[in-house]
């Protein structure tokens, strides 16, 4: 696709989440928000599994740093939006950044079981750490953020504009990232990383910038998220979350940013809705994973992509 | 066309005449009832129980609340507290719910608290125990017609001192609120009663093997307490035997440790398990006989805690009704009403609300025996009415934290 036509799709895009409000009932509002948050997680994780070429198992921790950030803040010390959100943000980049010490040592097979330890140990904290998570129970009764505009964001509308503009933001950081020479870097060190490190780039300084980036917008989807919920507990922060938001990256597609904020779109919505139809609905959501794997291995983006170049997509093959 | 007007009022007339003036709510449609359980992953048993007792007293009643038709949506809330957040918006927001019920998990109920408090519906918590909810942060419009994860254990561990003579006893408990609390209950009367703790060991929720955590067991112990749920209800039991442990101390514990849900799946090796809880399917009561063979002919299995609390929510929500005419659209009647139902003849025996809003009711100490080739509960002793405060005094009470890992502390580790 050019970009030409990649900048119509996402316009329209766009204006259907910006039109469609009234149109949706308050449920279907709600799933719509959820799926907003989970696409800004989803598309921070892009950053590693697409561009770096890194998939992560541990990415639920910055959900789980942002959405801690506010439950803390906000039960105990009645702290404003921004100050949770920069709270939220720091915490995730720092965090991050000290993963990423430990995690960019590996690669491939190796790095998804570091990080995946790393995220339990987020998991564990969240656990344990009963004076300041409430463990098991959870932090519950969050207030929604008050931004002093003239709609209160406890409303279902106008919390979805806010997390809208959420999306818009981290969507324009990661545009910007991915296009800008660093962006293409990233692109280049998961093609090549020894041709990289001849052509004179600090390679691994490059993937620790990434990680970090990917980390604090994380965090960022966290922030939203724990506003609204009003709830964040350990499940938020469990293996199964981690692995939903790469099964997102895959549904979607890896390395086109709005792929994966399609596939948390999918997912959210099958999650949520089929389950009202059928109790069998793992069936289904397990279905559309095998057929995505299967028939269009470069997610559901990256196959219109295809299509729209009038290549064929590829029939699944074993790559070495 | 005249005449068949006057044949279409003569209609009318009789109608009316026959069936008398219609009640307001006649016009108003069925009573919804939404109702959230695990329908999936790790405890879909659990909520299939769940789901049973509900239908069951529904079917035996026609399908009727106060003399309205009831429509019941159930939603899976896959044991995971953001999707039961949504799962309530949808019941609440799209179906219009009259009364919520159900839940599993003590941090599911923590979570859906809030939310039901802001929604203004009234929801019944027939099984997420967690101690807080009617003790340190009571929601208005959440109605626990359940039980307190420490209820059955304040009377249990002094009995355990007082009739079995045990001092030192084990605990081992899954490490998550309602481990605690039912561990911290115990502890409290059974050492207020002479007793001692001289271990407390916390095994992950979810553990399969217990082998490292039964080698620590300390021989010179009396007794071990165990709490444990669902899938390592199933486990423990036989880890335990297989570990030698069995023959040399015996097995008490929390109730859902030997509940009705697992005992099909226990062998020998949970003979002579002693645990308390608001109810048995052995009680031999006519009421109880009649629930559990009835729930036999009907869904092949004994029934569990998790359906005979269900079942009663359903009765709970008639009497309610009944009280305010059926008229459950207005919700603050409604949930005035939840809070005053009594049951003298529930399955599991008399039930009624505290101040709190915890039921009052019998806490059975059972023991497992074999009969007839099929393990039973069969009830040691009865502890009638007993409040989640027990004998103490609420408001000290609730001056102590919560039970938790690390209270009451283990004075005689």
């Amino acid at each position: 696709m050019p970009p030409r036509s990649q900048q119509i799709g996402l316009a329209t895009l766009l204006l259907l989440l910006v039109i469609s409000p009234p149109f949706l009932s308050s449920f279907l509002l709600t799933l719509l928000t959820q799926a907003l948050i989970y696409s800004i997680l989803a598309m921070s994780l892009d950053l590693l599994v697409g561009y770096l070429g890194l998939a992560s198992l541990g990415h639920a921790a910055y959900l789980g740093l942002g959405a801690y950030s506010v439950g803390v803040l906000t039960t105990r010390h009645g702290a404003n939006f921004w100050v949770t959100l920069a709270v939220g943000l720091l915490l995730a980049a720092v965090v991050a950044a000290v993963f990423g010490l430990v995690a960019l040592r590996a690669t491939g097979v190796y790095f998804l079981m570091i990080t995946l330890a790393l995220g339990m140990v987020i998991w564990g904290l969240a656990h344990r750490w009963v004076s300041m998570t409430q463990g098991d129970n959870g932090i519950s009764r969050i207030p929604r953020p008050d931004l002093g505009l003239p709609w209160s964001l406890a409303r279902g509308i106008p919390f979805y504009y806010f997390c809208l503009a959420g999306f818009v933001v981290a969507l324009w950081i990661l545009w910007v990232i991915v296009r800008s020479p660093f962006g293409q870097s990233l692109v280049g060190i998961r093609e090549s990383e020894s041709r990289m490190r001849t052509l004179g780039y600090h390679v691994w300084l490059h993937k620790y910038i990434g990680f970090i980036i990917a980390g604090t917008v994380g965090g960022f989807s966290g922030v939203l998220w724990g506003y609204y919920n009003g709830f964040v507990s350990p499940a938020d922060v469990e293996l199964a979350t981690s692995v939903e938001i790469l099964l997102m990256v895959a549904l979607g597609g890896r390395a086109t940013l709005l792929g994966p904020a399609v596939g948390a779109g999918v997912i959210v919505f099958l999650k949520n809705l089929v389950s009202v139809y059928t109790h069998r609905w793992l069936l289904i959501l397990g279905a559309v994973y095998i057929g995505t794997i299967v028939y269009a291995p470069e997610g559901i983006v990256g196959a219109v992509r295809q299509f729209a170049k009038g290549v064929k997509p590829e029939p699944l093959r074993s790559k070495t | 066309m005249g005449k068949k007007l006057w044949v279409w009022i003569a209609g009318a007339f009789v109608l009316v005449a026959g069936v008398g003036p219609a009640p307001a709510w006649a016009q108003k449609g069925p009573i919804k009832i939404g109702f959230l359980a695990p329908m999936t992953g790790g405890a879909a048993q659990v909520g299939k129980d769940m789901v049973n007792g509900l239908t069951m007293w529904l079917e035996e009643n026609g399908n009727q609340i106060a003399g309205r038709k009831v429509e019941v949506i159930v939603e899976d809330t896959q044991g995971k507290p953001d999707v039961a957040l949504t799962k309530l918006r949808k019941l609440v927001e799209s179906d219009k719910v009259h009364v919520l019920a159900g839940g599993l998990f003590a941090h599911v109920g923590y979570a859906l608290a809030p939310k039901v408090d802001e929604y203004k519906v009234p929801m019944l918590y027939p099984v997420m125990a967690a101690d807080d909810l009617t003790q340190r942060q009571p929601a208005k419009w959440v109605v626990r017609n359940g039980w307190t994860s420490s209820q059955p254990s304040h009377p249990f561990g002094e009995w355990v001192v007082k009739t079995l003579g045990y001092k030192k006893v084990v605990t081992i408990g899954m490490d998550y609120s309602f481990g605690w609390e039912v561990v911290g209950g115990f502890q409290k009367s059974f050492e207020e009663a002479g007793g001692q703790i001289i271990q407390k060991l916390w095994p992950p929720l979810g553990t399969t093997d217990f082998a490292p955590y039964l080698s620590q067991i300390r021989r010179d112990a009396d007794a071990v307490f165990a709490v444990m749920v669902a899938a390592s209800s199933i486990r423990f039991p036989k880890q335990y035997q297989d570990a030698g442990l069995k023959a040399r101390l015996p097995l008490l514990g929390g109730g859902t440790t030997f509940d009705e849900f697992v005992l099909p799946s226990l062998g020998d090796e949970a003979i002579g398990g002693i645990t308390p809880l608001i109810y048995s399917a052995a009680l031999d009561t006519p009421v109880n006989k009649r629930f559990v063979k009835d729930y036999r002919a009907k869904f092949g299995k004994v029934p569990s805690y998790y359906s005979e609390v269900c079942y009663t929510t359903g009765r709970w929500i008639n009497e309610a009704a009944k009280t305010i005419g059926g008229n459950v659209e207005d919700s603050e009647k409604f949930l005035a009403a939840l809070r005053k139902v009594e049951i003298s003849d529930a399955p599991r025996g008399p039930i009624k609300l505290d101040a709190y809003g915890n039921p009052i009711q019998n806490i059975y100490v059972r023991k497992v025996e074999k009969k007839e080739g099929e393990l039973w509960n069969t009830v040691v002793h009865t502890f009638p009415a007993v409040s989640q405060f027990w004998k103490y005094k609420p408001e000290e009470f609730l001056k102590q934290p919560v039970y938790s890992r690390d209270y009451p502390p283990c004075k005689f580790c």
